[in-house]
């Protein structure tokens, strides 16, 4: 029987068109543009300067504050400058630019495609390790994983989750690690299960990635006992952290909290793989596989690529862009966000460049809400999308606390389902930011 | 069958008369005293409820003029020097008079010098746009262009032009409430002196990139160059990061700046029009 979270969600189509594309290495491109903010929290300090020498996977930035992450070179060649450029979004930040020069390695990275199965380091030196390699959350916050793996004093870890449910459509960068890389997963997630010190750990897997499941079944119960396979039913926002939760283990997370407060850490497959190459192979976090996928494209395909490509070279890649393009998306339709600059360059996180035509991405013109309620049903979180819509535009703050707008996780679920094409998700958003500023500046007790 | 009559009626009196003791010694005992000047001050106010005072509303705004003690800091935008010199003299006071403001748009980049990179097709909505990204041109500072500030009007003073795609202020409607200032996520829209006349000079920009990413995104956006700063007599101009700005309380509206500025970021409202300099010499030369 497969598994599931117990309130709302959506089933939009899966769209799953690249799931049959081999991974394949995307040629390291002419200049690489590696940004300063690639992981939530305070912008890397560079400590490269211009006309510096950089070897691939050389520390060019170092993690600045306590929720920051190390960024290394992914391609070796000269600092050309260090300048603010505009990310996808437009807004400006530091980026690393180097004119690539030939392709050498760290001589410390190990580049051999044997797995390394013997874990020597003590979960200490593991954390030390992540921390070092610049290892982020894959999954889309790009949260720092040292800081995930360490849980605050008082707190302690049951279960570590592993997420391969990758629910969002057309993505397909994580079905196909988990069967080109299996066993490399599987070390990673016993990597960080030892640094956590759990003894359990579930990997919750999409019913419609069989193969997935079966390849990870078959390879886990060859040597990795304490990891569990969870087949999960397909359903957005299965992936979301809390959805995960309730799902594999049944526990709630409280509103405002953390998975670790109900004693479960969350991580993603892509993570683990990252956790596993920077562990047992030496290998910081520079490349990570993209799916460069939409209808429209005469090819859809997975990339093991280089941070810092462009989204335009990406594009070309495939055969260039499509005459009916209208949109460029990094990540999934559902949560992903638009690229509104071709010439800004992809980020640890990056997981897919997805290229929608005017008809998949026009919305419909908004129309009155008639009370049919399917936003609420839709809600994941419990919440009341038509009411906080209405009380967001009237910028009614205290009801929209009352109305726990600040549980809302941004999935789109009640955009998706409604008839009326009624923003709910923009404007629900917006008050969401509003809210949470005046939580947390209120006085802690 | 009277005596049921004479009964209820006499029942319903006794009754009647006990509640209405009750009530009365409630109403002695819980009697809130409210000063009878706030009701007056009210009825002097222009009751428009805008918030432009920094109060919640005209009755509110009474309140606070009641009971502070001077009248610093109170101003009600929508009256003006007249009410405020009005509610002073009621409350025996005396008030400085305050020079009338406007919203200024600091923004003119309009769909011609300004062209748009991407589109937006979200909810229209500024604050929504911003939340989501930079904007749908190269200019990071500029106006969005979706109206927020149109629609925080009371008084349809401010208005989006569809053609320009820029909010135009109507000088005779606006109060300065500042309620347009605080709606524009993008900090664009100031409230500046009105000026003699109505005659003003400002920056109508607010881009703080380098002078080239900002011409290249932009043709008439300030580019910090600071010939308007040494060509100003009077240290009007001051310049912080790439962008120029222009005192208004230094401000002699001499113009020299409006000629000086290479891309026509410095605006000047409400002055005669100038006859082109080629065309005088020209004539000169006839």
């Amino acid at each position: 029987m497969s598994k599931t979270f117990s309130i709302g969600g959506i089933h939009p189509h899966d769209n799953k068109i690249s799931i049959n594309a081999a991974i394949e290495n995307f040629p390291v491109m002419e200049r690489a543009y590696i940004s300063m903010s690639q992981h939530l929290g305070a912008p890397a300090e560079p400590v490269v300067a211009k006309g510096d020498k950089v070897k691939t996977g050389q520390l060019i930035a170092k993690a600045n504050g306590f929720i920051s992450a190390n960024v290394h070179s992914s391609v070796s060649g000269t600092v050309n400058s260090i300048e603010m450029l505009p990310d996808l979004s437009g807004n400006l930040v530091q980026h690393i630019v180097i004119n690539v020069e030939g392709d050498e390695w760290e001589e410390s990275i190990d580049r051999s495609s044997e797995i390394n199965r013997k874990i020597v380091h003590s979960p200490k030196e593991i954390i030390d390790k992540i921390a070092e390699c610049g290892i982020v959350g894959l999954g889309g916050a790009a949260f720092p994983t040292h800081i995930k793996l360490s849980p605050p004093p008082g707190k302690k870890a049951d279960y570590l989750l592993v997420n391969g449910a990758e629910c969002e459509p057309y993505l397909t960068s994580d079905y196909r690690i988990m069967l080109e890389n299996t066993e490399e997963i599987l070390i990673g997630v016993k990597l960080m299960m030892l640094a956590l010190g759990v003894k359990k750990s579930y990997i919750g897997i999409e019913e419609n990635k069989p193969k997935a499941i079966k390849r990870m079944k078959e390879i886990a119960s060859k040597g990795y006992p304490e990891i569990k396979i969870v087949s999960l039913k397909k359903r957005y926002p299965q992936g979301g952290e809390k959805q995960l939760i309730d799902a594999i283990v049944g526990r709630q997370v409280p509103s405002m909290g953390l998975p670790i407060d109900v004693g479960v850490v969350v991580q993603n497959v892509g993570t683990a793989l990252a956790v596993y190459e920077a562990v047992q192979k030496n290998k910081p976090l520079f490349e990570g596989v993209v799916t460069v996928t939409g209808k429209c494209m005469p090819e859809q395909r997975n990339f093991r690529m280089r941070v810092g490509t462009t989204f335009e070279s990406m594009i070309f890649a495939v055969g260039g862009f499509p005459k009916d393009a209208e949109k460029l998306v990094s990540g999934g339709p559902m949560m992903g966000k638009a690229v509104s600059r071709i010439e800004a360059a992809s980020v640890k996180s990056t997981s897919a460049l997805l290229l929608l035509t005017l008809e998949e991405t026009k919305r419909g013109e908004e129309a009155n809400c008639i009370r049919c309620a399917k936003c609420v049903d839709a809600c994941p979180m419990g919440l009341e999308p038509y009411l906080l819509n209405r009380l967001s535009r009237a910028n009614r703050v205290e009801d929209l606390e009352a109305n726990m707008v600040h549980d809302c996780i941004e999935c789109g679920s009640c955009l998706y389902v409604c008839p009326s094409d009624i923003p709910l998700l923009d404007t629900i958003r917006l008050s969401k930011a509003k809210v949470l500023k005046i939580i947390r500046s209120r006085p802690k007790k | 069958m009277t005596a049921i009559i004479i009964f209820t009626i006499a029942s319903l009196t006794v009754l009647g008369l006990v509640l209405a003791l009750i009530l009365y010694f409630t109403a002695q005992k819980f009697k809130v005293v409210e000063d009878p000047r706030i009701d007056d001050v009210e009825t002097i106010l222009p009751g428009a409820n805008c918030g432009g005072c920094g109060f919640t509303g005209c009755r509110a705004f009474a309140e606070g003029c009641v009971k502070a003690e001077t009248m610093d800091g109170l101003f009600c935008p929508v009256g003006g020097n007249d009410v405020m010199k009005k509610v002073a003299e009621y409350l025996g006071r005396s008030v400085e008079e305050k020079v009338p403001q406007v919203a200024v748009v600091r923004c003119n980049g309009n769909c011609d010098s300004r062209p748009k990179s991407n589109n937006y097709d979200g909810y229209t909505s500024c604050a929504v746009m911003a939340s989501l990204y930079a904007g749908d041109t190269d200019c990071r500072y500029g106006c969005l262009g979706q109206g927020d500030c149109e629609l925080s009007c009371d008084f349809d003073a401010i208005k989006m032009n569809p053609r320009t795609g820029l909010p135009e202020v109507d000088e005779e409607k606006c109060t300065a409430c500042g309620a347009c200032v605080k709606a524009c996520p993008k900090m664009i829209i100031e409230l500046r002196n009105k000026g003699p006349k109505g005659k003003r000079i400002f920056v109508s920009c607010i881009n703080k990139d380098k002078g080239g990413v900002a011409r290249k995104a932009c043709a008439v956006a300030c580019i910090g160059c600071t010939k308007c700063q040494k060509v100003c007599a009077y240290d009007a101009i001051t310049i912080s990061s790439n962008l120029a700005y222009i005192d208004y309380n230094k401000c002699k509206l001499c113009r020299k700046c409006v000629v000086e500025c290479p891309t026509n970021a410095i605006w000047e409202v409400n002055f005669p029009v100038r006859v082109p300099k080629k065309a005088v010499a020209e004539v000169e030369q006839q």
